[in-house]
């Protein structure tokens, strides 16, 4: 069977031979609309950008999201409060616990209920080893992307130290779910203290050797600086928030702005920069994860000590000990689980600070163990709009670099 | 470490064709990292000093297709991305594996929503499956292992293009 | 006078007759007010000097699928002069859902009523780019209605064919 190619089409063959008026000339002189895949080593996920470029220069960006889509929000209205918990791990991976804590802290406000200080400390602490962890991810994929690739390694090296204190705490080394409702899960004993403390001590002079590789360099700060420029009012308006705010002159933190938990009776800074360019976005989070380590000692001298549930039966779980031997707490313990935590009706909105930004959750109660609807104001969303808008009359490859300093977490951002 | 001393001994070593070709092949595998969701932060804990998976031959970790021999899907595959990951699946050159890591890719793990596929088999063939959400990752290097068994097993005929060596006479 | 008592005097005194409810719960501010007027109010909140809410940070709707207003859109607006969040809601009825777009004061407003847009079906007038933000462009119905199933409308995504 004769199988029908280019070369055997004869009215396709003659059309193509006749035009010859196709010159590179014509090639220059027009636009060229290039797809960076959801498929890409540093688009951070996956994200699709559809680029309209001229010769190299970008004229225009349209991010295209919706591949990472799960249905948080239609699986939320289906499931009871409890059980969304594990859920929440998965929004911003890099920082599992953050999201945890802002989770419960936003239904502890529509209950009206609020956990033992131990717990509230025990909580603060695990957030801001979450903070330093992402911002480890941030920097070592940021690095590795703009080619210095042994960061990546370094700064690995210092998560897993993070998360070997995660597994003893918690169980799990990465998604732990760990926080409830009234509280944490189980109590963080000496040993694990002094694990945090001993990680402290040793991570300074690590920080100060990944300072020394790339900060001077003068490759690196050739490659970002200048590049992709928010200016600060342009950062209000499109609604960025977290480091890439800061980084931009706004000093706005949500931890300074309406504390929760504990954080006003800790002494801490919040660093701004000026430029509001990729290379000021990059000194921003190396600034946080110092100060983090500094809330980190205040917490650890701090720690009060006290049980880490509070006693509110009708709200929170009792301990698993006393179910097994008592009535009323089995009975308590057998209607939370199967017909939810009794809240109030009516709506709240929560944030808290993650490392990405703003994470904040609208619950609308009407009265159920199941909440009817749960909206998640996740950062990387709203820090991803700011795209089109920076990388206007970049170069392709600084295309790169601006979505890693703006750093998309797609499991947030899809939800 | 029996090969240098029989080469030092006597000078030759005999063995099959097949056995060669399935050594070189298990010892050498590119993995392709099809990193979607949460199991790719620990794909690529997989990689760093700790627990290194680059002594069992996965140097690199290439993000091209063309120059890799086996895919490991990490994260939850939705409808808009399953069409993605089949044509990347498309590209990759002869022989190749899939490694389905996690619960997501299992069988659509904790997610049983509209935009999630329950399980990668659906529209790609799994060679090895990996629980965990996300599993650890000495998993991930258990998983890579037994393929390298399976592989071990393979014969070089049967990845021969069958078409190309009939049609080669005429 | 607090600031909350400032808006709520600042409010009353332009919209009075169409304002339906003000309600204060576990230290959260909400206005409700009617549909037509929800642009006026939004140029109110950011042009004001006193009151000055220059983002806009969240956008939403909530379905309550049994009552004559079927819709209700939820703004969330955040002033960082003087760090307040504050909630105005707005009723929409079912036939069709429609109401105007708040891109033109805020500009952060522009991805998040798309993704409403996408999730319940109520399209934003005036807006410069409403399309499909997270399900696929063809896709028919829309997924965060009461009467979409969560585990979905098999055939209503394409999947790749099987090897063998």
């Amino acid at each position: 069977m004769e199988k029908k190619n280019i070369y055997s089409d004869e009215k396709l063959l003659k059309k193509l031979l006749e035009d010859k008026d196709i010159t590179i000339e014509d090639a220059l002189e027009n636009e060229m609309v290039i797809n960076m895949g959801p498929q890409h080593p540093a688009t951070h996920g996956v994200l699709r950008l559809v680029l309209r470029l001229d010769g190299e220069t970008v004229l225009g960006v349209i991010p295209e999201l919706g591949y990472l889509h799960r249905g948080y929000e239609k699986m939320a209205e289906e499931m009871t409060y409890i059980e969304y918990i594990p859920h929440t791990d998965r929004l911003d991976y890099t920082a599992t616990m953050c999201n945890n804590v802002a989770y419960v802290l936003a239904v502890e406000k529509l209950l009206g209920i609020e956990a033992p200080k131990r717990a509230q400390y025990i909580r603060m602490m695990v957030a801001e080893l979450s903070r330093i962890a992402a911002h480890m991810v941030a920097i070592g994929t940021y690095a590795m992307d703009v080619g210095a690739v042994t960061m990546v390694m370094w700064t690995f090296r210092e998560r897993e130290k993070i998360q070997n204190i995660f597994d003893r705490l918690a169980g799990a080394r990465f998604t732990t779910s760990y926080t409830r409702i009234g509280g944490v899960a189980n109590d963080a004993d000496d040993v694990t203290l002094k694990m945090v403390r001993d990680f402290l001590d040793q991570h300074h002079s690590a920080l100060d050797e990944m300072d020394k590789l790339l900060l001077k360099n003068k490759i690196f700060i050739n490659r970002l600086e200048g590049v992709g420029i928010l200016p600060k009012d342009e950062a209000i308006s499109l609604g960025v928030t977290g480091p890439n705010l800061r980084a931009s002159g706004v000093e706005y933190d949500v931890r300074r702005a309406k504390p929760y938990l504990f954080y006003n009776e800790i002494d801490f800074d919040i660093p701004t920069q000026t430029e509001g360019d990729c290379l000021a976005r990059y000194y921003q989070r190396g600034e946080e994860v110092r100060e983090s380590v500094k809330i980190l000692y205040q917490i650890l001298d701090k720690m009060p000590q006290g049980e880490v549930l509070a006693n509110v039966p009708k709200h929170v779980l009792p301990h698993k000990t006393e179910i097994y031997t008592k009535m009323e707490e089995l009975i308590h313990d057998f209607m939370l689980i199967n017909y939810g935590i009794n809240p109030p009706v009516g709506d709240v909105f929560f944030s808290a600070e993650n490392p990405k930004g703003e994470l904040g959750f609208y619950i609308v109660s009407n009265g159920t163990g199941h909440p009817w609807k749960l909206k998640i104001r996740s950062p990387s969303f709203c820090n991803l709009q700011a795209l089109p808008v920076v990388c206007k009359g970049a170069m392709i490859s600084d295309v790169i670099a601006i979505i890693g300093s703006l750093d998309p977490v797609m499991g947030e951002a899809d939800k | 470490m029996g090969l240098e001393a029989k080469l030092n001994k006597d000078g030759f070593i005999t063995t099959t064709l097949d056995a060669i070709i399935a050594w070189a092949r298990k010892s050498s595998v590119w993995p392709m990292p099809m990193g979607i969701s949460c199991c790719a932060i620990e794909l690529i804990a997989a990689a760093d000093p700790k627990y290194d998976l680059a002594r069992f031959g996965s140097e690199v970790m290439r993000f091209t297709p063309r120059q890799c021999d086996l895919m490991i899907v990490a994260g939850t595959v939705t409808y808009k991305m399953a069409q993605v990951v089949r044509r990347i699946y498309d590209q990759m050159p002869e022989p190749k594996w899939v490694i389905a890591m996690g619960a997501c890719t299992s069988s659509g793990g904790m997610y049983r929503s509209y935009n999630v596929v329950q399980g990668i088999d659906q529209f790609l063939p799994v060679d090895v499956y990996t629980a965990g959400c996300p599993p650890r990752p000495e998993n991930l290097i258990n998983a890579v292992m037994t393929i390298q068994q399976k592989i071990a097993k393979t014969k070089a005929r049967d990845f021969q293009d069958k078409p190309l060596l009939e049609n080669i006479d005429k | 006078m607090g600031f909350k008592e400032l808006i709520i005097q600042k409010v009353k005194e332009q919209f009075d007759n169409s304002i339906e409810e003000i309600k204060e719960f576990r230290g959260d501010l909400s206005i409700t007010i009617k549909k037509e007027k929800i642009v006026e109010l939004a140029k109110l909140l950011k042009e004001d000097n006193d009151l000055h809410f220059e983002t806009c940070i969240d956008v939403t709707a909530i379905d309550w699928a049994t009552r004559k207003n079927r819709f209700t859109v939820v703004y969330h607006v955040y002033s960082y002069k003087n760090n307040f969040t504050l909630r105005i809601k707005a009723n929409i009825d079912d036939n069709p859902p429609q109401i105007e777009s708040v891109t033109s004061v805020w500009k952060s407003a522009n991805w998040y009523e798309r993704e409403t847009y996408d999730m319940y079906g109520i399209i934003f007038i005036n807006h410069p780019d409403l399309r499909r933000i997270y399900m696929p462009e063809g896709f028919e119905y829309h997924p965060l209605r009461k009467d979409f199933p969560v585990l979905g409308i098999p055939g209503s995504l394409p999947l790749p064919d099987k090897i063998d």
